[in-house]
Parts: C-alpha cells; sequence; structure tokens
C-alpha cells in the first residue's frame, strides 16, 4: 500500500515538503539552492505548479535530458521518412538515436524511405580542422547518386559544426540549387544549444517554416481542399499512435492532410499550410509552427488529448467544435461506436488496478497528457515533472493534477530514486535510463516514452493496449520474488 | 472495429487489420506523393547489382549505417569497471543521455555516468565551472570512490585542458585533494569506442602508477608473478569475464582484471539499486604495475595502453579476440607460459568437450558460407573459429579496423584452405555490406543487432553475436571466450542454420519430406 493512501492532503503537502527538504541535503550549498525551484507541490488553486523550469541543468547531478540534436533530429525531423537526414559530426550522435525512437512508418527502407537508417559525415580530426563543408557537399552528390529516390535532405548538425564555423546553410543553398529546387534544410541543433531537447523543437519547427514553408509560396495543392481538411501536428508515431488517432478523425468525417511527422513525408509538410485547422498533440514540441500557421495561413489550431477514453471523447467534441453538424454527429458516433469496447476494457482492468499509485516523469506532453488515462483505470498519479518543460506546460498541467501533488521539474537520479523509495508508488513511468533503476527496486514501471516497445497508445485502440500493459507491468508475479523468503 | 478487451491486439496485429490497411493506401495515394511502383521497383532491382556496388564503394563522404560508436560510449564502458566509479563525461549533456540509453538497451540494466552539462556560456568561455560545479555535486551526491572523467567532440573541439581543470576544481574544493580523478580525452572525431576504452584505461593507469597527476609520488615497480587481463570493449562482458575469473581460478594464477564491470551490468533484482556494483578495487589498480605481465583480449582496443604498459617493464601479450579451440589454447598456454602453471585437468576437459562437439555439428557447418561484421578483433576472432569449423567467412567488414587490422585478417585468410576466397573489407558500413550480400551471397550473415535490416532485404540469416543487441534478450551473460564460451557460439550458429533448414523445409507436401526430425 502506497505511503500517501493513509494520509489527508495537508499531511501530504507536509511529506512532500519534508522529502524535498531531505533530498536538498544532499546537495553544495549553491546547487541546493538552485534545485529547490525546480522541486514542489501543487496548491490547488494555483495558476501552475509552482516550479521554475526551462533553466540550464546544473553540471555533474545526472539530469535525464537529451540536447537540441535529439529534439530535432529525434523527435522532429527524423520521422520524415521519405527524406534523408544527415547527423552531421562524428558518428555517435546519430548512431545512439537510430531507429531507437519506435517512430513506425511504412515504405521501402533504403530505396523510397530512410526513416531506420543512419546517415553520418562522421566527421574525423581533419573535418574539424579544416572545416565540413566540402565533405558536406560531396555526400549530397553522393546520396542523390546512391538514394535517387530521396525527397530531400536535411543537415542535422552536431555540437562541432557551431564551434568550427562551418556554412551549412551556403552548402545546402548551393546544393538545392544544382538538383533543381530540392528540398535541402540546414538545421542548426547543435547540442549545446539550449537547456535541454526543447531548444532542438523550436529550431526545427523554424527550420520548417524557412525552408520548407517559405519554399511554397504560392504553389497550389496538390490536392483538391474540401472543407474539413485538418492535419495531425506533434505525433510521433510510436509504436503507431498516429495511426490510431488518424483513424477516429477519419471516422467522424474529416480528412487528415498530413502527419507532423510520424509516418510523414514532405508533401505533407508542404499541404500543412492548405488545412482548414491543425490539431496539436505535442503541444512542446510543435507549439512554434502551429503558432506560425495561425499567423501567417489564419489556420487555427486546437490541442488535444487521445489518452484514455474520458480525455479523447473530450478531444473529439473540442475538435468538431471547429466544424459544422456533421461533423460534429461524426465525433458522437465515433465516441458511441468506441464505447462498448472502452467499457469492456475498463470493466476488464480497472477491478485490477483500482487505488494504484503512479509517479510519472518523461518528455514534451505525458507528464500531464496521461493521468486521464490512469484515471480512467482508476489509478492516481501522485508525483509528475516534465524534462523539458516550459512554463506554459506547467500551466497546462494544472487542469490535470490533484491537490498536493509532487512536481519534480528536470529532476536529477538521485532526487527521482529517493522520492521513489519513500513514495513508494505502484507504478512508475519514465524513460530507459530510469526503467532499470527502479525495477532493482522491485517497483514495476513502464517507459513512457517508447511505450516500452510497444503501444499504441494513442485513441480507443490504443487505450486498450494500454491498460493491458499497465496490468501486465503491476501485477506481473515477479515483483512477489524480489525477495528472497530468507532475507530478512 | 479490430481492437478487442478479451484479446488486446498489439501493433504487429492491430495494422494488418483491413480498416488500417485501406487507411495506409489512402493516405499514400492522396497526401504523400508517392514513387511510382515501377520505379520504386526498378531502384529497388538496381541497388542489387553490381554496377550499384561499384557506385556504393566508390563512396567516399557519406557514411551509411555504419558498426561503430564513439569515442566517449567506450570511454564509460571502461570506467564503470572500477570499483564505485562515477563516470564524468565533460561536454554536452545530451551525449550523456545517449551512452546511458545505449548500455541500458544494451545490457538491460542501469547506467549511472555524468555530464557537466557545458551549453552555448561554456562553448564561448570555456567548461572550467562546469568542471568545479560538477564535480562538487557529483562527488556530494553520488558518493563515490573514484570520478573518471572524459571528454565528449564539444569540450574537444574547443581545446579544454581535463589536466588544469581537474587541478583548479581541487584548489576549489570540488572534492578532496587526494580523491582519485583520472582523466582521458576522449574526442569523438578519432577513433571510434574502442579508442575511448584504450584512453580511459590508459589514463586510469597513468593515474595511479606515475604519481595522479603529479600529486603523489610515482609508483616504483616491484615485480610479482600476477597477471593482468583487459577484456577491451566487449558486450560480452558480463558473461566473459566472469569466464576469464573461472579459468585463472582454474589455472590457480594470480590476476587483476582491469575494468572488470561484469557485476555493474548484471546487478539483481532484490529490492535494491546498486549504483556500483563489484569493479577492479583502486587498490589493485595501482598494484597492478608490479604484475608479470598483461594479457589483452582485443589488441585494436588497446593499441596505447599495451605500450605504455610495457614501458614499466611488463610483458605484454595481445591477442585478437580468442574464439574456438586453437585461439583458446593460444590464450590458455600464454597464460601458463607467463605464470608457469600447467593449463588445469578441468580445462583441458572443457577443449576435449568443446572438439567433441564440433566434430558431431561440423557436417553442417562445413562449407557454409558466412558473412561477419563488428569490431575488428570480433571479427578476426570470429573468423578465426569458422575457418576452424571448415566455414568460409567470405566478407568480412569493420567500420572502425583500419588497414593494419586488414593486413593481419588477410593473413589469417592466407593461412587456411577455408580462407581461399574470402575478402576483408576495412573503414566499410553496413550498407556495402549489403551491396555484398546482395552480389556475392552468402549462407549466414553474422553482426549485432542493426543486421537485422541486412537479414530483411538480402534474406541472409542473421547471426546475433556484436555490439549492440537490442532486440534480443540475456545474450551478454554468456560468455563468447575460452572453450566454453566457444561453445556458446558454436550452439547459437548451428541454432541458426537447423531453423533455417527447418524454415526452407516446412512446406507441406512440397519440401518436408526433408523436414527431418534427426539431425
Amino acid at each position: 500500500m502506497s505511503v500517501a493512501q493513509a494520509e489527508s492532503i495537508e499531511d501530504l503537502k507536509a511529506r512532500n515538503k519534508e522529502l524535498i527538504q531531505e533530498v536538498l541535503k544532499v546537495y553544495p550549498e549553491k546547487t541546493a539552492k538552485r534545485r529547490a525551484k525546480h522541486l514542489g507541490t501543487f496548491e490547488d488553486g494555483k495558476p501552475d505548479c509552482g516550479v521554475k523550469s526551462n533553466i540550464k541543468s546544473i553540471p555533474g547531478v545526472m539530469t535525464i535530458r537529451g540536447c537540441a540534436y535529439a529534439g530535432s533530429k529525434g523527435v522532429v525531423w527524423g520521422p520524415i521518412k521519405d527524406m534523408i537526414h544527415i547527423s552531421h559530426g562524428p558518428v555517435g550522435c546519430g548512431q545512439y538515436s537510430w531507429a531507437s525512437r519506435r517512430n513506425y512508418y511504412i515504405g521501402t527502407t533504403g530505396i523510397d524511405t530512410f526513416g531506420t537508417m543512419q546517415f553520418t559525415s562522421d566527421f574525423q580530426e581533419k573535418d574539424i580542422v579544416f572545416g565540413g563543408d566540402k565533405k558536406l557537399a560531396q555526400i549530397m552528390d553522393e546520396i542523390q547518386d546512391l538514394f535517387p529516390l530521396n525527397k530531400g535532405i536535411t543537415v542535422q548538425s552536431e555540437c562541432p559544426i557551431g564551434l568550427i564555423g562551418d556554412d551549412i546553410e551556403a552548402v545546402s543553398k548551393a546544393k538545392s540549387k544544382e538538383y533543381d529546387g530540392k528540398t535541402i534544410v540546414p538545421v542548426r541543433c547543435e547540442g549545446f544549444r539550449g537547456v535541454s531537447q526543447s531548444l532542438g523543437h523550436h529550431i526545427a519547427n523554424d527550420a520548417v517554416r524557412d525552408w520548407v514553408f517559405d519554399k511554397q509560396e504560392g504553389k497550389p495543392a496538390r490536392f483538391e481542399s474540401t472543407p474539413y481538411d485538418v492535419a495531425i501536428i506533434g505525433d510521433y508515431n510510436i509504436g503507431g499512435d498516429a495511426w490510431s488517432s488518424r483513424i477516429l478523425l477519419e471516422e467522424m468525417g474529416l480528412r487528415v492532410v498530413a502527419q507532423w511527422s510520424g509516418d510523414g513525408t514532405i508533401a505533407e509538410l508542404e499541404a500543412t499550410p492548405k488545412a482548414k485547422l491543425n490539431v496539436l498533440h505535442c503541444y512542446r514540441s510543435m507549439n512554434y509552427i502551429s503558432r506560425h500557421m495561425e499567423e501567417k495561413y489564419g489556420i487555427p489550431w486546437c490541442e488535444y488529448n487521445f489518452f484514455g477514453p474520458s480525455k479523447i471523447e473530450e478531444s473529439l467534441r473540442k475538435i468538431a467544435s471547429h466544424f459544422d453538424d456533421k461533423i460534429k454527429e461524426g465525433a458522437e458516433r465515433v465516441i458511441a461506436k468506441y464505447r462498448p469496447l472502452m467499457d469492456a476494457v475498463i470493466a476488464k482492468y480497472r477491478p485490477r488496478l483500482e487505488g494504484k499509485k503512479v509517479m510519472l516523469f518523461v518528455g514534451g506532453l505525458r507528464p500531464r497528457h496521461v493521468i486521464g488515462a490512469y484515471e480512467d483505470l482508476g489509478m492516481e498519479v501522485v508525483g509528475t515533472g516534465y524534462e523539458f518543460g516550459h512554463n506554459d506546460d506547467y500551466q497546462r498541467t494544472t487542469h490535470y493534477v490533484k491537490d498536493g501533488t509532487l512536481i519534480y521539474d528536470d529532476v536529477t537520479g538521485f532526487e527521482f530514486e529517493k522520492f521513489v523509495e519513500k513514495i513508494q508508488p505502484d507504478l512508475v513511468g519514465s524513460g530507459i535510463k530510469e526503467k532499470y533503476v527502479f525495477q532493482k527496486m522491485g517497483v514495476p514501471f513502464r517507459q513512457m516514452h517508447s511505450w516500452d516497445y510497444s503501444g499504441p497508445y494513442h485513441g480507443y485502440d490504443g487505450f486498450a493496449i494500454f491498460a493491458r500493459d499497465m496490468d501486465m507491468a503491476i501485477n506481473s508475479p515477479v515483483w512477489k520474488m524480489a525477495k528472497a523468503p530468507w532475507a530478512a | 472495429m479490430p481492437q478487442n478487451a478479451d484479446n488486446v491486439l498489439d501493433h504487429f496485429n492491430l495494422f494488418r487489420q483491413p480498416e488500417y490497411k485501406e487507411m495506409f493506401e489512402n493516405k499514400k495515394k492522396n497526401f504523400e506523393n508517392p514513387v511510382a511502383d515501377a520505379e520504386l521497383e526498378r531502384v529497388r532491382e538496381w541497388t542489387k547489382t553490381e554496377e550499384y556496388k561499384e557506385k556504393n564503394f566508390a563512396r567516399e563522404a557519406l557514411t551509411v549505417n555504419p558498426a561503430k560508436a564513439c569515442q566517449p560510449l567506450g570511454a564509460v564502458f571502461a570506467a564503470v569497471g572500477f570499483e564505485s566509479t562515477l563516470p564524468f563525461v565533460h561536454g554536452s549533456q545530451g551525449c550523456v543521455a545517449y551512452y546511458r540509453s545505449h548500455f541500458s538497451r544494451h545490457f538491460k540494466e542501469p547506467t549511472s555516468c555524468v555530464s557537466s552539462s557545458m551549453t552555448e556560456d561554456a562553448a564561448v568561455f570555456g567548461g572550467l565551472n562546469n568542471m568545479i560545479d560538477g564535480l562538487a555535486n557529483a562527488y556530494n551526491m553520488y558518493k563515490p570512490k573514484m570520478i573518471s572523467v572524459s571528454t565528449t567532440c564539444m569540450a574537444e573541439v574547443i581545446g579544454d585542458d581535463l589536466n588544469a581543470f581537474i587541478k583548479t576544481s581541487k584548489e576549489k574544493g570540488s572534492v578532496p585533494a587526494d580523491f582519485d580523478v583520472p582523466f582521458a580525452h576522449t574526442p569523438a572525431f578519432v577513433g571510434s569506442h574502442i579508442t575511448g576504452y584504450d584512453n580511459v584505461i590508459k589514463g586510469v593507469l597513468e593515474h595511479f602508477w606515475d604519481g595522479k597527476a603529479g600529486t603523489a609520488p610515482a609508483l616504483e615497480r616491484k615485480p610479482n608473478n600476477s597477471i593482468n587481463f583487459l577484456g577491451g570493449f566487449d558486450g560480452y562482458t558480463v558473461g566473459n569475464l566472469r569466464e576469464v575469473k573461472r579459468i585463472f581460478e582454474s589455472m590457480g594464477v594470480e590476476y587483476t582484471l582491469i575494468g572488470d564491470n561484469s557485476d555493474v551490468w548484471d546487478t539483481p533484482t532484490d529490492g535494491e539499486f546498486r549504483m556500483y556494483d563489484g569493479g577492479t578495487k583502486l587498490e589493485d589498480v595501482a598494484n597492478a604495475l608490479h604484475a608479470k605481465a598483461t594479457i589483452s583480449m582485443q589488441e585494436f582496443c588497446t593499441e596505447k595502453t599495451l605500450p605504455y604498459i610495457a614501458t614499466k617493464g611488463q610483458e605484454v601479450v595481445a591477442l585478437n579476440h580468442p574464439v574456438g579451440v586453437a585461439a583458446t589454447d593460444k590464450f590458455l598456454m600464454e597464460i601458463s607460459r607467463i605464470s608457469g602453471k600447467p593449463i588445469s585437468e578441468e580445462l583441458t576437459k572443457e577443449r576435449g568437450r568443446l572438439v567433441d562437439a564440433i566434430a558431431d555439428s561440423s557436417a553442417h557447418i562445413h562449407g557454409k558460407k558466412f558473412a561477419i561484421y563488428g569490431d575488428p578483433d570480433l571479427c578476426y576472432g570470429l573468423a578465426a573459429f569458422l575457418l576452424e569449423l571448415g566455414a568460409e567467412p567470405v566478407h568480412i567488414l569493420s567500420t572502425n579496423g583500419g588497414k593494419a587490422w586488414a593486413q593481419k585478417v588477410q593473413a589469417l585468410l592466407d593461412s587456411s584452405p577455408f580462407g581461399k576466397g574470402c575478402h576483408v573489407y576495412p573503414n566499410r558500413d553496413l550498407w556495402h555490406m549489403r551491396s555484398l550480400l546482395f552480389t556475392e551471397p552468402v549462407d549466414y550473415l553474422i553482426g549485432n543487432t542493426y543486421g537485422k535490416y541486412l537479414d530483411r532485404d538480402t534474406g541472409t540469416p542473421l547471426i546475433r553475436i556484436g555490439f549492440p543487441i537490442f532486440d534480443r534478450h540475456h545474450k551478454h551473460r554468456y560468455p563468447v571466450w575460452g572453450y566454453q564460451g566457444s561453445m556458446n557460439v558454436l550452439v547459437w550458429i548451428l541454432d541458426a542454420i537447423f531453423e533455417d533448414i527447418d524454415r526452407n523445409t516446412n512446406v507441406v507436401a512440397k519440401s518436408d519430406y526433408s523436414f527431418d526430425i534427426i539431425r
């Protein structure tokens, strides 16, 4: 049983305070002062979660964060399947991010799609000393030669590029001209820029604006527009998430003209300014381009949440409210159609999960978005935090969390371990670096970035898998075996 | 509606349902601006040709699907092999997130490592303050006995001086003056992960042997009879190092494993998270100076470390990832020669069992053609074993193996009649291998997880031996060294062959006369 369960809200808040004070003790004074601002308890009625965010990580503390390259290549650009994304710099960054994010796509890899491949300029010392522009130009030629069906190229800058003063923009422009206006996008997502993945998302969004949209000015859409055209923004199709979302939007009568960026293509990116509404799942990584399209093309955008039936239902109605009665009726039809499935899933799993406590620490939208799905199963999220959230994420989080929820921004390995040790949740949802730490402690765990190699978790079809997976994690017989019977 | 609460469909089956298939077709047709089917087919076939292979091998600048990682990864691999040691990587923080993820995906274990989290300001002013704060924080939070510092390419490009930075940090009180902080510069744009291993091991030995960066007197060597052992960068480190310990103990030889990460990447689930576990004791690292000799299991992982050790007056022996009878014989005979102890009865019996197993099974392996890729020593060791089995290692490819490696492998091929017609490919990647598998097909492919794409594209069954292995579990727990380890490799190869034969003979009333019950 969780410690939290036995306590009143006031006790809980006092416990959180004590817990935070306790973990801060380990730090040198200066660090303790800085970390204190990132740890807190949500108080009902407050406009945010009472923590600072989007600030530089402190050296040596074991932050869980990644870098701008991860935000651009790994998140935003990497899934665009018919383009070739060059990891420009030394070999490692591309190697570690090679096919590890599970952005599902359909295509003939190596021929017309390139998602699960690793293209790198594999920088050597001479490239650092003499610059890598010539090599980059030659790489583009070799790509054209060997992968003639590619629809475009992006240059994903690694740390050295910005430090040695390479002009990847000039190379990209020259090669684009040489190849008849081919889309070639230089992205300045060097890993040392900014404080986390987050700036990489922003830089990648800006690169779409500057190097894809601006080229399309005045060109007609490749298809006949309809009043029901929408684009899915900020769904990376992890384990097929965008697919189990798209099917619902289509069933309610909308036409999805683009997916950003899971299973996406350059043609879809180019078509998006012709959409009537952008529906935005991951606000953190793609609000920038949504705002741009609103300002420049007058396309409204609407945030939605496809985790768990309560939020899906709410979101379908919210999206439908931007359209006519046909779509509104369509939304009701979809909700009604899937209700028996949802009832059956909840009837099966809720009794096994009721009252279980969850602690989360994830990236873009999930520290808040998945809370409703857990609640649909009768579970309670008692602690949450963002790897790279900003204040607007913490503001949005207030609509999801309960009074007294422990909040930890850019949590350190040490803090997370201590929090879990003390709070003893029934489940922790975080990433691969955290998974085995908590499993060793005997705490059930699900990776909430990669869906632990399962998924999809979005949409109605995905919720059935989500519920099954949470049950499988928490109620696995393995956790009863962690202690040897003869151990004290 | 395809989904069902009673029988929840996973992604494998969900997306094959008609609703989804139709959706995919419409998405492609209406919005993806797809390449015409005929054109797709034409290019697909073209990539299988000799003409494409020539173009592919003419590549000078582009690397596609390399079989190597960067130096700093190897640095972390080496650092976690010492008692209660925290790897500290000076540079951008995203790199550390990547190394930790990469190792955790392979070992299914936590990997603890910190970063100095350098950002734009550090790029301009240098990362000294990041080092000062970072060491203080890491020391206080994670209570290590040693912090092993290495670098990312960012710190290297701006030219941060680790020796000076660590000295200044100690003066500022980040860690006590006598606290061990060995360091190694490990630029990602030089060499590969095996170079990073080499540099960190050498850095740690220099630290302990040569006076701790000027803060203590250099140690004086007093030779004893012990043997030092270096495993090199090795995905099977958990199984291998335990096997090596057993071998030394079986022969009653005094030994020190330098960089023993076999426990930290194999901790129990018993309610406790062990950030540190096992590892070479720091005093043992210091005392390793006095050893009679050092054996490196992987020559190309210790190109700097071994010559350094040799300057101290030790004999050094470099092997190439020995697998099989002759290579293991050599390994054991070297231990025996150096220590003066005979090879134990136990090990001799194990040798006989391996030979017995080979005799039982060789009919199924003899004459089979293989392609191998991976780290240079691994490729060498596996090629030697295949030759011993009467198989032909037709393509031997390494991204981080260079000319010297290629010559060595060529000499190996020249030494066996089964090596005729086999080729070695230094500094090539898996897109080169793809061409080779089309133009000069083989029966089986040996490599890491990424080889599954080659298996899919070319139909060459993959036998997973290498690093990383992400999509099969627990392989790292098995040794591939020693006679017992060689037995594991033999069994994995045989399993793949038998499964392949079954798959090719299981069609009812067509081929299942050969679907034999006894093989």
